[in-house]
């Protein structure tokens, strides 16, 4: 066979399999999801009246990332520098994973509260669920006589975007659990409904 | 057979070096809020891990915690979430508030599309003003290409440069975050924000070396009545 054919057929191959290539590499890049998150099956409980409930529990201490307050010895991490009360005075910021009713962590969540803001006090929860969205809470400030605290929602994002309704926030102490043998829970209960769309 | 991969693999990096210089995909420098009259509210954030007040993701990332001794978000959940808490500055370097931000990377990325989209929401508090949250896209493609993706090429292993971005890519219609007023004069209040990162160093061994970020959100007339 001529050297020259050969040759040539070579290079007709290359150049098929840079074509190759240049395809390929696209319809991976396309087809094949950069992100691909984690998503544990959504635990939740329809409601009478329409919408649905859904628990999210925090265990503690174990789910505890921040602790923030002037003037404790409690603060979380250790090593946490946290700002002095000159502005923060009495605000009280913690930071927590959450979790589903499996006791699976499926987000975190931020809760701000001051009862001394000169704007007025307040307590307020963000969960943060990565593959759904993020919730933001505001709570009364008044615990009912059970202890419960009830709030609403105010906005949400994503999967929450049109969703509106109440949570009810509860502290369960003495809580029996396999890896958790004795501790402390935060219970957040929501009651989501979508809103219903214009009438025709 | 070994001339045809060789061009498959030529034609895998010819792809990859088009998708990464591709002429037609810039980062934006101008506010979308630039060409509004109302009044805003800007603050500054460090963007160094080792100077925010907390910094945490899932422990492999080549950005370290802080403090050391923070737990890592190492769940299959929120193994792909990052969280900061930082001091929030007015122009003047003054603190007036506190801000804590939740990351993920978002399952919207397309990088064939220069997109490296991030879904973050800020939980905010400016003591004597109220609370309020943040949610946005973020698009971290310009990021990674000008200055994480030669920082690792360069010999030094760092990044120095210029570097000025609006991270900001949505919900807004105009590309702008979507801002939830919570308590005090932010009550009730919906409005629009913007996020931008300035960026001087940056170490592939150690993440961000000088970096500050900033947020502008538009007040709305009624929220200033309210001062």
């Amino acid at each position: 066979m001529p050297i020259f054919y050969r040759v040539s057929r070579l290079f007709k191959t290359f150049i098929s399999g840079i074509l190759l290539g240049l395809v390929g590499a696209g319809v991976l890049t396309y087809s094949v999801p950069a992100v691909d998150l984690h998503r544990e099956p959504s635990l939740m409980t329809v409601q009478a009246n329409g919408g649905n409930s859904e628990i999210f529990r925090i265990d503690l201490p174990r789910d505890r990332i921040l602790v923030g307050l002037v003037g404790t010895d409690n603060a979380l991490p250790a090593g946490l520098e946290w700002p002095g009360d000159e502005l923060f005075g009495n605000l009280q910021a913690e930071m927590f994973k959450i979790r589903d009713r499996n006791d699976v962590v499926i987000g975190v969540a931020s809760r701000l509260a001051n009862a001394s803001e000169e704007t007025g006090p307040f307590i307020e929860w963000v969960l943060h669920l990565p593959a759904r969205g993020t919730v933001y809470l505001q709570m009364n400030l008044a615990a009912s006589a059970e202890g419960h605290r009830s709030g609403r929602m105010i906005a949400g994002t994503r999967d929450f975007e049109t969703l509106t309704g109440t949570v009810r926030e509860r502290f369960i102490t003495d809580i029996e659990n396999e890896d958790f043998s004795a501790g402390e829970r935060i219970e957040l209960i929501t009651t989501l409904i979508g809103q219903l769309g214009d009438e025709e | 057979m070994v001339s045809l991969l060789i061009g498959m693999l030529v034609g895998a990096a010819l792809f990859a070096a088009g998708m990464y210089y591709n002429p037609f995909t810039g980062h934006g420098s101008v506010s979308p809020l630039a060409v509004l009259n109302e009044k805003h509210l800007d603050v500054t954030y460090t963007a160094v891990p080792g100077d925010t007040i907390l910094y945490t993701d899932n422990g492999e990332s080549t950005v370290n915690t802080h403090p050391d001794r923070v737990v890592d978000l190492w769940e299959p959940a929120i193994v792909d979430t990052r969280i900061a808490v930082v001091l929030l500055k007015n122009s003047r370097g003054n603190a007036v508030g506190l801000g804590i931000k939740f990351s993920t990377d978002s399952e919207q990325t397309a990088l064939i599309n220069s997109q490296a989209l991030v879904n973050s929401a800020w939980h905010i508090y400016l003591p004597g003003q109220g609370t309020l949250l943040v949610d946005q896209v973020e698009n971290y493609w310009p990021y990674l290409r000008e200055i994480v993706v030669p920082a690792r090429w360069s010999s030094g292993d760092s990044w120095k440069g210029s570097f000025f971005g609006i991270m900001t890519q949505g919900p807004g219609a105009l590309g702008t975050a979507r801002v939830s007023g919570g308590t005090g004069k932010f009550a009730g209040m919906n409005s629009e924000a913007v996020e931008s990162l300035t960026a001087r160093a940056y170490s592939a061994i150690d993440g961000p070396v000088s970096m500050h970020g900033s947020l502008t959100i538009i007040l709305p007339k009624a929220t200033i009545e309210t001062e």
